[in-house]
């Protein structure tokens, strides 16, 4: 029972990281960023080349190092993702939904074809796995390195938060999530608050990539398309938009996963995760702290 | 067979209302009045049409598209070559259920190869279960295919365009992973054995492309017909066609019921194409290859999207020895023809805006 609990917690994590990244760019842009599973793919694959040119790791050293990497990767990840929005989206944001839509699946197709073309369609192992030492804590058996990286993931989100809430470049943000004209109008650089959403939500999912490298041990090209719906689905769970219910999301949908894996059995697994979103989106649309969204005319 | 035709109230009379007819017809209206700020996605840009364009909208164009694919056996029958066609065919139809969704209603479904994969599947089990004939399959497939439909359109119509998008996605997947996981549906491996249409590959074929037309013929109808303007209006301005009395829920559930009865059709001719069904011709790249072939051929334009889809299927084939970087390529595509040139490189030329 607490072992299904930690589970769905620490997997719950990762889908938070990755979700928030969905949930800023939606809330700032009200555009569906399909490509940003492909980031945590690319997360994980910039990490993993990364810790290939460092060469040999001791295993001592292996949590250090990571966290470094995890900062390097969070920094170049971030990067990608304004490349990305510069490139792709920031000219089609006048235009109908439906091509920056469009447009998202496709940015989703280069960056996975392109990293199929550029490493190769097998799985690669990654250079660091971490294992190790287990404690019990409640009767779950807690390994010491998820638990270091659960509070990697906990330290990034209150970050994120408090920038968000606190600074003056979360205010930014707020006010453009609003309001994007009356924000110009008061003086805001809209584009650079849209790339900057964009710097810290991809950030957030290159960090998660890595970390979920490292636990795995496994990376492919494919590794984003699933865990962008998840994360999707936790976004909407908590409401999406809004950044600590996002992270309520991803732990929730973590722990309904766990619980649903061990009911079911592990083969239904995403169908049940796909059924929980459903359902949401029939019953509560806006999430449980989502507030009602009216469709701009 | 799919009696498209009898699903247009009315609107769709005989051939001459055919929008060629009315774009020939006025050569000057490529500019847009003044005053009206010409759009960005407008169905058609300034100055006078080229040759190509003039032929393209030749209302002959979509027989003599048909006369190529009758012919086209006479010149090369090789068995390679009769499956790609037939294959190519088949995602013709595909892309003409999708134009219904996405080009005609502007919904994004991600997921449409799921009612492939439920037609495909429905008539497979029923065939190699109970021994039935393909043929008889069909209207528990046309039932099953719109359930499938309304229990997906259901709760998501009502929600934003873009959570469409990705509920259709996540149906998809958990099509694909049901169909891996039941015993009923073979599992992993598939079903083996689904009875063909016909006696051989060039018979087949034939029946392929008169279904297949008749699919393509009755989508641009209903394209035509009021529930079709009903769509467009919807697309362009769901809460306008709202005020002016359409219900879009409806409008929009009867727009992607049509497109899962299509998907699933062709499903049938799938599973009667290879014999053999299995998970893996179900995954989301295929519904995102049937999406490229759509929005190249240009959204909403019947004949741009029966191009896109000949060009996305036979394409690979030829390609052979890019494998490794077609994908990307039409990713990149995908992105390109978005900035632009979003109406599609062939794109509908509809009469209400040319007026």
């Amino acid at each position: 029972m607490s072992q299904l609990v930690w589970n769905g917690l620490f997997v719950g994590s990762f889908y938070a990281l990755v979700a928030l990244g969905y949930s800023m760019v939606y809330g700032i842009i009200k555009l569906l960023n399909f490509a940003h599973g492909d980031l945590y793919m690319l997360g994980a694959f910039i990490g993993f080349a990364v810790l290939g040119a460092a060469g040999g790791v001791s295993a001592g050293m292996a949590l250090p190092l990571l966290l470094f990497v995890l900062v390097l990767t969070m920094g170049v990840t971030g990067l990608a993702g304004v490349l990305l929005e510069r490139v792709a989206y920031r000219r089609l944001r006048g235009a109908p939904r439906l091509s920056l839509l469009i447009t998202a699946v496709g940015a989703s197709f280069a960056l996975e074809y392109g990293m199929r073309a550029a490493s190769g369609a097998d799985p690669r192992v990654y250079p660091v796995r971490l294992g190790g030492t287990s404690l019990e804590v409640f009767g779950a058996r807690v390994t010491l390195q998820q638990l270091a990286l659960v509070a990697v993931a906990v330290l990034l989100m209150i970050g994120l938060n408090l920038l968000v809430t606190r600074s003056r470049e979360g205010r930014a943000m707020r006010a453009v999530a609003l309001d994007p004209k009356a924000a110009a109008l008061m003086g805001i650089d809209v584009d650079a608050v849209i790339s900057r959403t964009f710097f810290l939500g991809s950030a957030l999912a290159g960090a998660a990539g890595v970390m979920a490298g490292a636990h795995y041990g496994k990376i492919d090209f494919m590794m984003g398309f699933l865990i962008g719906l998840k994360a999707f689905t936790a976004a909407v769970i908590g409401g999406i938009g809004n950044i600590p219910g996002t992270m309520l999301g991803g732990l929730l949908l973590g722990l309904l996963e766990s619980f649903g894996t061990f009911w079911l059995g592990g083969e239904w697994r995403d169908v049940f995760a796909f059924g929980v979103l459903i359902l949401f989106l029939t019953v509560r649309p806006t999430g449980l702290l989502g507030e009602r969204v009216t469709e701009r005319v | 067979m799919t009696g498209p035709g009898d699903q247009a109230p009315t609107g769709a009379g005989p051939d001459s209302d055919s929008d060629s007819d009315s774009t020939t017809g006025t050569p000057t209206t490529g500019t847009p009045s003044r005053g009206i700020p010409p759009r960005r996605t407008g169905p058609r840009g300034a100055g006078p049409r080229s040759i190509a364009s003039r032929l393209m909208d030749n209302r002959w164009a979509g027989l003599a598209g048909l006369l190529v694919a009758l012919l086209a056996p006479f010149v090369n029958a090789t068995p390679y070559a009769l499956s790609v066609m037939t294959s190519a065919a088949i995602f013709v139809m595909l892309a003409a259920g999708l134009n219904i969704v996405v080009g005609y209603c502007g919904l994004l479904d991600l997921g449409y190869v799921a009612f492939f994969a439920v037609g495909a599947y429905t008539s497979g089990v029923l065939s190699t279960r109970l021994g039935l004939p393909l043929v008889a399959t069909l209207p528990a497939v046309l039932v099953v295919t719109v359930i499938a439909g309304l229990v997906i359109g259901a709760p998501t119509l009502r929600l934003r365009s873009d959570y469409l998008a990705i509920v259709t996605l996540g149906f998809g997947e958990i099509i694909r992973v049901t169909a891996n996981n039941l015993d009923v549906t073979g599992g992993p491996s598939g079903i083996y054995g689904i009875p063909g249409l016909t006696g051989g590959p060039v018979s087949f074929y034939y029946v392929t492309v008169l279904i297949v037309a008749l699919a393509v013929v009755g989508a641009a109808r209903l394209g035509r017909s009021r529930l079709g303007r009903a769509w467009r209006f919807v697309r362009e301005d769901e809460d306008a066609a709202e005020a002016m009395g359409v219900h879009t829920y409806k409008v929009k559930m009867a727009a992607y019921v049509a497109g899962a009865i299509w998907g699933g059709l062709a499903g049938v001719l799938f599973g009667a194409h290879l014999s053999a069904i299995s998970p893996t011709s179900f995954t989301f790249l295929q519904s995102a290859l049937v999406l490229m072939a759509v929005v190249l051929g240009g959204m909403g334009s019947i004949r741009g999207v029966v191009v896109g889809a000949v060009v996305i299927s036979v394409l690979p084939e030829l390609l052979r020895d890019l494998a490794d970087y077609r994908y990307l390529a039409f990713g990149v595509l995908l992105i390109i023809v978005m900035l632009v040139r979003p109406q599609g490189l062939w794109p509908a030329r509809s009469r209400e805006a040319a007026q």
